[in-house]
């Protein structure tokens, strides 16, 4: 029966015979694990391609619906959190596995003649695998999209000549990134790059059959088949490296920060981790010289891959031999870690409560005094009897919302205004901010709560919220002492002549949550 | 013996594929599924709106009520034009017939010759209480949930009519 099925369909399309051609390959009796790496990686790419196709039909590319709508995939939609795991964790997995399909492919020599063309081809996909990493950081619009991709157009609109052409090309005028440029983006990323990417593993794998896959320079016994053998060891690669991603997905949460804010002054931009080493190179040149760590280095990198079967024209030799091979890896390598890693270091860590008004860390007070903590989970998979708060957004309006504090929590000596600004703090809850509920110290809370106790706010401002007639508390404790700060409440005119701020008689325990709460806040 | 071995060495490595692929297409497939079919988790009641005056609407007249209201529709709140014919069937009882035919959602209209609704896709007509007169209507029209308040006609969210 199956059989006069299979002769039906092979009489009038030969796809049966087209299989068995592609299964049956002759391969060497060399080839083994060293060479999965090549289907792993397009199996990370089809990922990719089923999982991205997945959030474009709930996502809408446009700023600023482009973050509300992947809010919704995330806190609304069964799997959302974890078709969008996949999706990014996914697209580092295949810049990872792409890269080790290069090193394996230079280690064993495979790019010599007659190969030249595979490898280059080669080279081609892994700068759209980076191409498709480069447009999809913008996609979220959050904070990390917006501030990552404004520097990576700086840095393109500095190009000579072309520069500000290229601006233009990115749908950005003066610099801005705007609807155009997210337009751009979005169509690059799910449009351009998809098919041309098609198109190349198309003929990359063609080139692979034609050449057949490269033999150990000494080949004793006869060929061998690639199915089952081979096709079971690039299954059981696929299936681990599926398996970590899977984990990964579940595990580590990919936050969504703030939507994306051109006037946030305080937000540290930093590119995704594998073009850190880039981000790093451009701080050893300066002014002029920018030039050479933005393109001319990169630039003469790309071209050492591609010539590389023409500069190296010299017979097969065994792994071992190769060594100035292995030199060149390990240099690239060390230079890479080292470069990424400095990068890593240098980015200074803000905690989520440090970008809060003095009433957002003072609601995190209200939400642990009026336990809230008994029915809410705050971390993800926290399981308690209400909602987990990591995972939902909060659409309830203000008094429904102060209706449900008073009911559960109204005898907790919260007063009805903290229940207020506690529904205000929740209707704000992002992935971000959420994390603060847990982490904040208790000291800082206290602090904050002092600050709102006393109406401090009226003339001072943190994080740009608050009063204009005193000045803004950000990064007072870093140019003054504690000796200085703590006379300074005691009696503001002795340390500041002419300064209209009353004198506040702080007990110890308070004063110090107050200057532990300033202490936080950076410039 | 060897071609044996051979023979079960090779059913272990085309089962062991065959395991593989389907546990990746199962992890795949079935959050793709639950992500595609699942509604989403936040449901919202529409608020009781404000919409006719109870003192102009004449007994067993049907009148066309525009009103605004907001909807949630997915990852936005949107505030949108609706209408509803409400028809006073009482001193102080009103019924709210939502427009949509029950057939393929076209709009019925009054039609104050025969008093009756009718919709201008496939000719099915309503009563004026709502119940199919002729066409292929499977259902009578559908109602909002309606409160009166004084003079105040207060419209919510509408209901889908029983079958038949």
């Amino acid at each position: 029966m199956i059989n006069s099925v299979l002769d039906c369909v092979e009489d009038r399309t030969g796809a049966v015979s087209g299989v068995k051609h592609f299964l049956y390959e002759d391969i060497p009796a060399s080839s083994g694990w060293h060479q999965v790496l090549g289907s792993v990686a397009m199996f990370c790419f089809l990922v990719q391609v089923v999982t991205g196709i997945l959030l474009a039909l709930n996502y809408a590319p446009t700023p600023p619906d482009a973050h509300a709508s992947l809010r919704f995939i995330l806190t609304e939609l069964t799997s959302g959190r974890l078709i969008r795991g996949l999706h990014h964790w996914g697209a580092s997995m295949m810049i990872v596995v792409v890269g080790m399909h290069l090193l394996q492919t230079f280690l064993w020599g495979a790019y010599k003649k007659p190969r030249e063309a595979t490898w280059m081809l080669g080279v081609i996909l892994l700068l759209l695998t980076l191409g498709f990493g480069l447009t999809g950081y913008l996609l979220p619009w959050d904070n990390r999209a917006y501030w990552g991709t404004v520097v990576t157009t700086q840095i393109t609109a500095k190009a000579p000549i072309a520069g500000p052409y290229i601006l233009r090309l990115m749908g950005s005028e003066d610099g801005n990134i705007g609807v155009q440029t997210f337009a751009r983006f979005y169509g690059a990323h799910v449009l351009l790059l998809p098919p041309l990417m098609m198109m190349l593993i198309g003929l990359h794998v063609f080139l692979v059959r034609k050449h057949g896959v490269a033999p150990a320079p000494v080949e004793t016994e006869p060929k061998k088949k690639f199915f089952p053998g081979q096709v079971f060891k690039d299954t059981v690669a696929i299936f681990i490296m599926f398996s970590i991603l899977f984990a990964l997905a579940t595990m580590v949460r990919v936050p969504l920060g703030k939507i994306a804010d051109p006037t946030d002054t305080t937000y540290i931009p930093r590119p995704e981790w594998y073009f850190l080493f880039l981000f790093q190179l451009l701080k050893f040149f300066e002014g002029p010289l920018e030039i050479i760590g933005s393109m001319v280095l990169p630039g003469v990198a790309v071209g050492l891959l591609f010539a590389t079967p023409f500069i190296d024209r010299g017979a097969a030799i065994k792994l071992r031999q190769r060594t100035f091979a292995i030199g060149i890896v390990l240099f690239a390598g060390i230079g890479w870690a080292s470069l990424t890693f400095a990068a890593m270091r240098s980015t200074p860590h803000k905690e989520p409560y440090q970008s809060f008004t003095a009433e957002e860390v003072a609601a995190v007070g209200s939400f642990r005094q009026g336990q809230c903590w008994q029915c809410h989970g705050v971390t993800p998979g926290d399981m308690k009897a209400g909602p987990n708060l990591a995972d939902i957004a909060v659409h309830e309006e203000r008094d429904a919302l102060v209706a449900h504090f008073q009911k559960n929590a109204g005898n907790r000596g919260l007063k009805d205004l903290q229940f207020r600004q506690l529904a205000t703090f929740m209707r704000k809850l992002d992935d971000e901010s959420v994390v603060a509920i847990a982490s904040t110290p208790i000291n800082v809370v206290s602090g904050a709560q002092l600050y709102m106790k006393n109406n401090c706010g009226v003339c001072h401002s943190i994080n740009s919220a608050g009063g204009k007639s005193g000045p803004p508390l950000n990064g007072v404790a870093k140019r003054r002492d504690r000796t200085w700060l703590e006379g300074h409440f005691g009696d503001p005119q002795k340390f500041s002549p002419g300064s209209m701020m009353p004198a506040y008689k702080f007990e110890r325990a308070d004063m110090d949550s107050m200057l532990a709460y300033m202490e936080t806040l950076k410039d | 013996m060897a071609e044996e071995t051979l023979e079960k060495r090779r059913g272990f490595l085309v089962g062991s594929i065959a395991a593989m692929m389907g546990t990746i297409s199962a992890a795949l497939g079935l959050p793709a599924l639950g992500y595609l079919l699942v509604p989403g988790r936040e449901k919202k009641k529409s608020d009781w709106i404000e919409a006719a005056d109870l003192s102009k609407l004449m007994v067993n007249q049907p009148e066309q009520i525009i009103f605004n209201r907001v909807r949630r529709d997915g990852w936005k709140l949107v505030t949108e034009k609706a209408a509803a014919w409400v028809v006073k069937t009482g001193e102080q009882q009103v019924v709210a017939f939502s427009p949509v035919c029950t057939h393929l959602g076209c709009a019925v209209s009054w039609n104050s010759g025969d008093k009756t609704f009718a919709c201008p896709c496939h000719t099915s007509s309503f009563s004026p209480d709502g119940k199919v007169i002729a066409g292929p209507a499977p259902r009578p029209l559908d109602r909002f949930d309606v409160r009166v308040d004084g003079i105040k006609v207060m419209l919510g969210d509408v209901k889908k009519s029983a079958e038949g």
